[in-house]
């Protein structure tokens, strides 16, 4: 059919081109309203504070990045490790993590008892566990805050049976920063492992009995490595939202125990210092990044290893 | 704010079996308690909207007053009535961007672009909320300075971009699944592009749209970080007033007000669902 291959040429080329048109106006919002702005920062990050917020145009300084880790001494201006921040890095790294491994350890159960379910009421249970992800993230940690209170549902119903004499300080608590996070996302983990297993074929199951294996050896040995993808993409949209985590911390964790997006935001607002917001926005971007990379190897390794 | 991986169930039937192959010790017990215990907030937040007492402490019997003094609460009002027109504006912008690149991205065979238009598209998936919220603060606070202008198109373009791919990623999947037959045949027939597009791939991609136009929606109605940082005073929705709430005493009105959020965000995601699914 296509004995002129110029007039193809050019009709692939004017469909390209069309199709640049029809992305361009969401493509341009993008740039504009989400990743121009972000170049700003990066910008921003090497610049020198204002006296009131804001930065010093075009005067340039290393400042904002050194306050990521290090403090001056007020006395002999030498730099110390700041041990302030790196608390707050520390408990962001450390409660992200923590809740990645709770939210596994039920997930993988729910995941499971929702894929073994008869085909038919499967959806209902996985819509159960999808309304609460999609309500507003706010209105839940409300309820969180409304559960463990000390006004609030566990500490009434401890006192009204006399268990406890006082009630109970949980909020404002790490832990209740962790009860938070995990409530949150715990939709986040139990999804993709559902869609691993899913698709696990339960011939394989039934010939690991058929071999004698314990119902614990079938699940170390052929349940889990064969969801092991969805285990590990579930992890990966965990971690990435816990780190960056901003509400949840400062609802449930009030203003003591905060993590990154607090301490970002704080520079914003009350410490006035812009170049160190910015070099930790950057620094919070570059974690992220890092644990998608990580996660895009270790999926291109297990497809490879299954091509095997 | 994350892509969440649809779930699809295979049309795969196992076969059930006398023995069963599928029991695990203890897994539908944990399942159970942590499907309650996803619901246990939000039942208690909604309970307590009901609570005729004046603190947040014990029950003290049913009442609507909180219902009452809340829809008669002139910042609840201005708030929830904000929340909702930047939520239709930014949805209704998303949506059709998102329809175009989507329309722009698919059915085609690879060209120079293709997946820097995808990587683009789901930037906002992929940056941290905060972060983006930083950057605007800056971007927009000088903007605000430079023009003077602080009305509500700064929000409208925040929530208008964060949105986009929420829009896009159901409407490319329903494309995916639509080949070019039916296009091919309008087109021979000598309708125009134009004709072709809303006589014959638009009812097609209908239920898409409405599928990406809700999750937009709902995404915008939740947004609570990049609206904190955008909005130039006075401009609370409904998220950002509950959060400014947090540090005076809270009363059963916010309780109240987000039941009634609640119940619009469970509709909308209900019918999402259903919506997406019938196109199996």
């Amino acid at each position: 059919m296509q004995n002129n291959p110029s007039i193809a040429e050019t009709a692939r080329r004017s469909d390209i081109r069309n199709r640049w048109l029809l992305a361009a106006p969401a493509l341009t919002t993008i740039i504009l309203a989400a990743i121009g702005p972000l170049l700003v920062v990066l910008m921003f990050s090497f610049m020198v504070r204002g006296d009131y917020g804001d930065v010093k145009y075009w005067q340039f300084s290393t400042n904002g990045w050194l306050s990521v880790l290090f403090e001056r001494d007020p006395i002999d201006d030498s730099l110390g490790l700041s041990s302030a921040n790196f608390t707050i890095f520390l408990r962001s790294i450390k409660l992200s993590l923590i809740t990645t491994v709770i939210t596994v350890l039920l997930g993988f159960p729910t995941a499971y008892f929702v894929a073994t379910r008869p085909e038919k009421s499967r959806h209902i249970w996985l819509l159960l566990i999808t309304i609460p992800f999609w309500t507003n993230l706010l209105i839940r940690t409300f309820g969180i805050q409304d559960v463990i209170r000390n006004e609030g549902l566990i500490n009434n119903v401890l006192l009204k049976f006399g268990l406890i004499s006082q009630p109970i300080q949980m909020l404002f608590t790490d832990g209740a920063v962790l009860l938070g996070l995990t409530y949150v996302y715990f939709p986040l983990m139990v999804l993709p492992i559902y869609s691993s297993l899913e698709k696990l074929d339960f011939r394989l199951v039934e010939a690991g009995y058929d071999l004698y294996a314990t119902r614990a050896k079938v699940l170390w040995n052929i349940i889990l490595p064969l969801s092991k993808p969805g285990i590990i993409a579930g992890s990966i949209l965990v971690f990435i939202p816990c780190i960056g985590a901003y509400v949840t911390p400062r609802v449930l964790g009030g203003g003591k125990n905060m993590m990154l997006g607090n301490l970002i935001e704080q520079q914003f607002g009350q410490a006035r210092d812009w170049p160190f917001g910015a070099a930790l926005s950057i620094t919070l971007l570059v974690i992220v990044t890092l644990a998608l990379l990580i996660y895009v190897r270790s999926a291109a390794r297990e497809s490879g290893s299954h091509g095997h | 704010m994350c892509a969440v991986p649809h779930a699809k169930v295979a049309l795969m039937a196992i076969s059930s079996r006398g023995f069963s192959v599928k029991s695990q010790v203890g897994f539908s017990t944990i399942a159970l308690l942590c499907i309650f215990a996803l619901y246990l907030p939000i039942f208690t937040l909604v309970v307590y909207a009901f609570n005729d007492t004046d603190s947040m402490s014990l029950w003290g019997g049913f009442s609507l007053r909180w219902f009452k003094s809340a829809s008669h609460n002139v910042a609840i009002q201005d708030a929830v009535l904000r929340s909702f027109q930047i939520a239709i504006i930014a949805a209704t912008l998303a949506t059709a961007m998102g329809t175009l690149a989507a329309i722009a991205t698919t059915r085609t065979a690879p060209y120079r672009g293709l997946n820097f238009k995808y990587a683009l598209i789901n930037q906002p998936l992929i940056v941290p909320e905060i972060v983006t919220a930083v950057a605007l603060l800056i971007v927009f606070a000088r903007i605000k300075v430079w023009t003077g202008y602080t009305g509500g198109a700064y929000l409208v373009a925040a929530h208008t971009a964060f949105c986009i791919p929420f829009a896009y990623l159901p409407i490319r999947a329903r494309l995916e699944g639509m080949d070019l037959t039916l296009e091919t045949a309008a087109a021979d027939l000598y309708a125009n592009p134009w004709n072709t597009f809303t006589n014959i791939t638009l009812p097609l991609l209908l239920p898409g749209v409405i599928a990406g136009y809700m999750l937009a929606f709902v995404v915008s109605l939740d947004d609570v970080v990049i609206t904190e940082f955008v909005k130039s005073g006075g401009q609370e929705t409904l998220p950002t007033y509950m959060l400014g709430q947090i540090k005076k005493s809270i009363t059963p009105e916010v309780n109240a007000a987000a039941t009634f959020f609640l119940v619009l965000s469970v509709l909308a995601v209900t019918a999402f669902y259903f919506i997406s699914r019938k196109k199996h």
